[in-house]
């Protein structure tokens, strides 16, 4: 007997394992992607992630100014004009965390980008997904 | 008593000089090297002895396997599959810096910014050469936004080439400054327990002897999510290169 049941017993964890990680599965599906917004981490987190993100953008900014106006002698012109520009970046920075569009450029959702490298990748063989860029890619050229 | 600035001090201890160049192997790169080792020897040994049912060490290497390959497989998808080898050691660098850092009389490496900057710039790097690669001259088009009129263009493009210049910066400087100032704060109030103790005959030290290790514990979470942090977008980045919008 005690021979038996060993093997169910494993078999049943391996169903109940399977039924956990397609549960889980689901679940990260519904969460959708993972571009961190504010219901993933502590406000403290949350507030801390915003000041970097425009801080460092006005920073580029500010430290692109300074070095072209180093280099050409002129003034403080450039320092005004990419003070303006960083803090325009940092801006954009900050709405594109806040709005959970996460790093990418432009102002649409990752999921809902038109095309669907995410999904594809995340089933399909590497080759399709490489395939299906490729022909993005040339069809933006054109 | 030590300031609480004063553990961030660099000291050389095999000092070596080439030239104008100071190479010396300093408690930093010691740490480094100690990080490397520690990390390497637990996964190493981990993935030995393949038990069905793993011991402690093995579930803790298939964990930390299976927690970067998921984290690139919902990230980027199966085109990111064959850069796991770095965002691994990245994470792996990361999280043991991090974590050995709290031990008392520790170096950590990761509260300075040159570490993290060489980190942050190094992927940024990277991910600019594979998006190059990947699409040529084509990924620039990642600086060019979606749904902007032509006239907003001049005024758009430099904003997104800033925008983009600035991710090693903010990665860098939320690497180093979470921990940094975590590690003042603990010694700061580590400050509080004899002066405080002294003053009420020994009870009052109880009080920061508490907030230390609830901060202690607060920095084990730190030091896992900033690891987490810091390769979850570079995760993040490499989608961006190489599925371009």
């Amino acid at each position: 007997m005690g021979k038996d049941e060993k093997p169910t017993s494993l078999d049943d964890l391996g169903e109940r394992l399977r039924v956990a990680r397609e549960h889980r599965g689901a679940e990260r599906q519904r969460k959708g992607g993972l571009t961190g917004g504010p219901g993933n981490m502590s406000g403290l987190g949350w507030a801390f992630r915003i000041g970097v993100e425009m801080v460092s953008a006005l920073a580029v900014g500010v430290g692109i100014g300074l070095l072209v106006d180093w280099w050409l002698g002129t003034g403080p012109w450039f320092l005004v004009v990419f003070f303006l520009l960083g803090a325009g970046a940092s801006i954009l920075n900050v709405y594109r965390a806040a709005m959970g569009y996460g790093l990418a450029v432009g102002y649409r959702k990752p999921g809902e980008s038109g095309d669907g490298d995410a999904e594809k990748d995340a089933s399909g063989k590497a080759d399709g997904s490489d395939a299906a860029t490729q022909t993005k890619g040339q069809q933006n050229k054109r | 008593m030590a300031g609480p600035i004063e553990q961030f001090e660099i000291h050389p201890i095999i000092p070596i000089r080439i030239g104008e160049l100071d190479l010396s192997f300093t408690n930093s790169a010691l740490w480094m090297v100690i990080a490397t080792g520690v990390a390497t020897i637990c996964l190493t040994v981990g993935a030995r002895r393949r038990a069905m049912v793993p011991g402690r060490l093995q579930l803790m290497a298939e964990l930390a396997y299976e927690f970067i390959a998921n984290m690139i497989r919902d990230n980027v998808g199966d085109a990111g599959r064959r850069y796991f080898p770095y965002i691994f050691t990245l994470f792996m660098f990361i999280l043991f810096g991090n974590l050995l850092g709290l031990i008392p009389g520790s170096f950590t490496y990761t509260s300075h910014i040159i570490v993290t900057a060489a980190l942050a710039v190094t992927v940024i790097i990277a991910v600019t050469g594979i998006g190059i690669a990947k699409h040529g001259l084509h990924f620039f088009s990642l600086f060019v936004p979606s749904g902007v009129p032509a006239l907003m263009m001049p005024l758009m493009i430099p904003i997104e080439i800033i925008s983009y210049l600035s991710r090693p910066v903010s990665l860098s400087i939320r690497l180093f400054a979470n921990m940094m100032a975590g590690h003042t704060m603990i010694k700061v109030f580590a400050g509080f327990v004899v002066p405080l103790g002294a003053a009420t005959l020994g009870f009052g030290g109880l009080a920061p002897i508490t907030v230390n290790v609830a901060l202690t514990g607060f920095e084990l979470l730190v030091a896992f999510l900033q690891a987490y942090v810091f390769t979850v977008l570079t995760c993040l980045y490499l989608n961006d290169a190489l599925h371009l919008h």
